[in-house]
C-alpha cells in the first residue's frame, strides 16, 4: 500500500511574519523557510507506518517554487522514498492544490494521503478535506492517533471538547494534529542518502489543472495592536480594579 | 438568494457560536436560514428558530447525522446549495471538518475564519496566526465561509422562524462514529466562557492547577493552559489556548505563569480585559495585558482566591 504525503514550504514557525509596508503581502525576502510543522508530523506518521510494515512506499509531493525541492529533500531524509515536485511560482490556493494532489494520488495508486491539518502561512485548514471530497474518499481530520485495521483506519481526532474516535473506509485522507507524534531529526547519513532519491518534476499544466486564484487579495495589514496597561502592586489592588474600573467581576 | 447557516450543536443544545455566525450572515444582506442536521435534535431546531434575524430553519433529523460525520453532512449541504448564495458556519472543529468538503464539491474557494464582513463579497481574515490580516474578495457564485466567532456578537432572541422538516440525503457510508471522550467538567467551555483563567509553565505541575481551579470556581470561569503547560503534561490538550489550540475572546482573561509566546497570544489577544500574573517583569505577556501583577503566583493566586471570597464570590 502506497502513502502520499504532501509537504509545503512555509516561513519558519519561529520567525514572526512581517507585513510589507505597502500592504501587498507578507515579506518573505531573506526569511528562513522550513517545512510546515504539521507536515513534518505527517511525514513522520507515514515513515513509522512503513517501518511497521503496514505500508510499502512513502511518496512525498510539494507544489511551489523550485526551492520547494529542499522541503521534499528534508522529507526524503526523514524516510520518504521518492518525491514529486509540481513547480510554479504562482500562489496556489487550497482548491487548486487539492486538484493537483488528486491527480498525483490517482496516478500513483496511493490508498492513503496524510497531510498537515493546516499550513501555518495562510491558516486555511482546507486542503485535506477538499482532496477527500474530490477523490470521493472518506476523511479523518485533526488526527492524534491512527490505527490501520483491515480495510479501515481507526482515527482518534482532536475536537473542541476533547477527543473523538471514528472509523473510516480505505482509501482515505488523514489530516494530522500536533500531538500525533514527535517528528524525528534526519541523521547525516540519511541526509546524504536523500540526495540520491529521485524527485520527479512536473507543472500544474501536466495535470491539466487551472491554478488561477479564485480569491483576490485586496490588501494585507498589520493586526490591531494592544498596548500595555498598568502594573498593579497587590492582589487587592488588582481585584479592586477589575471590579470597579473594568467591571468584569 | 438566501444565506444558509449550518448550526453547531450536540443534538440537545444549540451552540452559542451559531448565534454569532447568524450575526455575520445577516451582514451578507440576504435572508438567513439555519440548517440543523442531527438525531433527535428537535430542541436544537426550536432554539434556532428563536434567533433574531432567522427566516427559516431546515431540520434534518436522521441517525446518519447523530455524530455529524463530515461525509454525511457534506452530502446534505451540497444538495441544498441550489437555493443559496452562501453557506456559513463557525470555525469549530466540527465545521472545519465538513465545510472545505462542501466547497470542493461546489468547485469554489472557501474563505476560512473571517473576522469581518466588509461587503457581501469582501472579508477580512487572519493569516500567519494573526500576525497579519488579509482582505479578500471572492467572485465565486456560491460562497463557503467559516466564521471566527470571537469577533462577532451573538444575535438576539425573539425570532419565530418556521421550522421545515427536510429529508436526509443519501448516506455515503464512508465512515462511522466510534466514541467521544470529552472532558467532563462542570465549568463553562473555553470557547464560550465569559472569564478564563489559564496556567503556563510557571505552574510547575499539574497538581498546582488546583489553585487556578479554585479561582475559576469563584469566578465561574473556564480553565485554560498554554502550550508549554500542555507539552509539559500539566494540563490536557483540549485546555490549550493558542495558535494550535483554541482561539478565545472572553470578557476577562487571566494569564498565570504564562510568559506570552506569540503562539499563546494568537489565541487570546482579542480578550476584552487581560490580566497577567508573572514573577518575571520582563515577560512579554505584560505588553498585552491591561493589568499586570509582578508576583510569585504561588502566593498571588491563593491571595486572589481569598480576595474574591471576601467579595462573596
Amino acid at each position: 500500500m502506497k502513502v502520499l504525503v504532501p509537504v509545503k514550504r512555509v516561513i519558519d514557525y519561529n520567525v514572526k511574519a512581517r507585513v510589507k509596508a505597502d500592504g501587498s503581502g507578507v515579506d518573505l525576502a531573506n526569511v528562513k523557510m522550513s517545512m510546515n510543522p504539521f507536515d513534518e508530523i505527517s511525514v513522520e506518521q507515514a515513515v513509522r507506518m512503513k517501518e511497521a510494515g503496514v505500508i510499502t512506499e512513502v511518496i512525498i509531493a510539494s507544489i511551489g517554487p523550485a526551492a520547494a525541492q529542499e522541503t521534499i529533500r528534508t522529507a526524503l531524509a526523514m524516510g520518504g522514498d521518492r518525491g514529486v515536485l509540481v513547480k510554479t511560482d504562482q500562489t496556489v490556493e487550497p482548491l487548486a492544490v487539492a486538484k493537483i494532489l488528486k491527480e498525483i494520488a490517482t496516478k500513483e495508486g496511493a490508498e492513503i494521503v496524510i497531510l498537515g491539518k493546516q499550513a501555518i502561512d495562510d491558516d486555511s485548514n482546507q486542503t485535506g478535506q477538499m482532496l477527500a471530497a474530490l477523490l470521493g474518499w472518506s476523511q479523518a481530520t485533526f488526527a492524534s492517533e491512527v490505527k490501520l485495521d483491515g480495510g479501515k483506519a481507526e482515527v482518534t481526532r482532536e475536537v473542541d471538547g476533547g477527543l473523538q474516535t471514528i472509523k473510516v473506509n480505505l482509501p482515505t485522507v488523514i489530516t494530522v494534529d500536533l500531538r500525533l507524534n514527535e517528528p524525528r531529526y534526519a541523521s547525516l547519513p540519511n541526509i546524504m542518502k536523500a540526495r540520491k532519491k529521485p524527485i520527479e518534476e512536473k507543472t500544474p499544466e501536466d495535470f491539466g489543472v487551472d491554478i488561477t486564484p479564485r480569491l483576490k487579495v485586496l490588501k494585507t495589514t498589520e493586526p490591531p495592536t494592544r498596548s500595555a496597561g498598568v502594573k498593579v502592586e497587590s492582589v487587592q489592588e488588582l481585584v479592586a480594579k477589575l471590579r470597579n474600573e473594568a467591571g468584569v467581576i | 438568494m438566501s444565506v444558509l447557516v449550518v448550526a453547531d450543536h450536540d443534538n440537545k443544545t444549540l451552540a452559542e457560536v451559531t448565534a454569532k455566525v447568524v450575526t455575520a450572515a445577516k451582514q451578507m444582506g440576504d435572508e438567513v436560514h439555519i440548517l440543523v442536521a442531527g438525531q433527535d435534535c428537535e430542541p436544537v431546531a426550536q432554539a434556532a428558530s428563536k434567533l433574531d434575524g432567522v427566516a427559516k430553519v431546515l431540520h434534518a433529523d436522521d441517525p446518519i447525522y447523530s455524530a455529524r460525520l463530515a461525509e454525511n453532512v457534506t452530502e446534505l449541504v451540497v444538495g441544498l446549495m441550489g437555493n443559496y448564495s452562501a453557506v456559513m458556519s463557525s470555525a469549530t472543529t466540527a465545521s472545519k471538518n465538513f465545510m472545505p468538503r462542501v466547497a470542493a464539491l461546489l468547485d469554489v474557494a472557501q474563505i476560512s475564519e473571517i473576522v469581518k464582513v466588509e461587503a457581501p463579497d469582501t472579508f477580512v481574515r487572519p493569516i500567519y496566526a494573526g500576525n497579519a490580516m488579509q482582505t479578500v474578495q471572492s467572485g465565486e457564485a456560491k460562497k463557503v465561509i467559516t466564521v471566527r466567532t470571537t469577533t462577532f456578537q451573538a444575535t438576539g432572541q425573539g425570532g419565530s422562524a418556521a421550522i421545515e422538516k427536510i429529508s436526509a440525503a443519501k448516506n455515503p457510508g464512508l465512515s462511522e462514529y466510534v466514541e467521544d471522550r470529552l472532558s467532563s467538567s462542570e465549568r463553562p467551555q473555553l470557547t464560550s466562557a465569559k472569564i478564563i483563567i489559564s496556567g503556563g509553565r510557571g505552574m510547575q505541575s499539574g497538581d498546582n492547577f488546583k489553585m487556578i481551579e479554585a479561582v475559576a470556581d469563584k469566578l465561574k470561569a473556564a480553565v485554560g493552559a498554554s502550550r508549554a503547560a500542555v507539552d509539559a503534561g500539566y494540563a490536557p490538550n483540549d485546555m490549550q489556548v493558542g495558535q494550535t489550540g483554541k482561539v478565545v475572546a472572553p470578557e476577562l482573561y487571566i494569564a498565570v505563569g504564562i510568559s506570552g509566546a506569540i503562539q499563546h497570544l494568537a489565541g487570546m489577544k482579542d480578550s476584552k480585559v487581560i490580566v497577567a500574573i508573572n514573577k518575571d517583569e520582563e515577560a512579554p505577556i505584560f505588553q498585552v495585558s491591561d493589568y499586570g501583577l509582578v508576583a510569585d503566583l504561588f502566593k498571588a493566586v491563593p491571595e486572589l482566591e481569598a480576595e474574591l471570597a471576601k467579595l462573596g464570590l
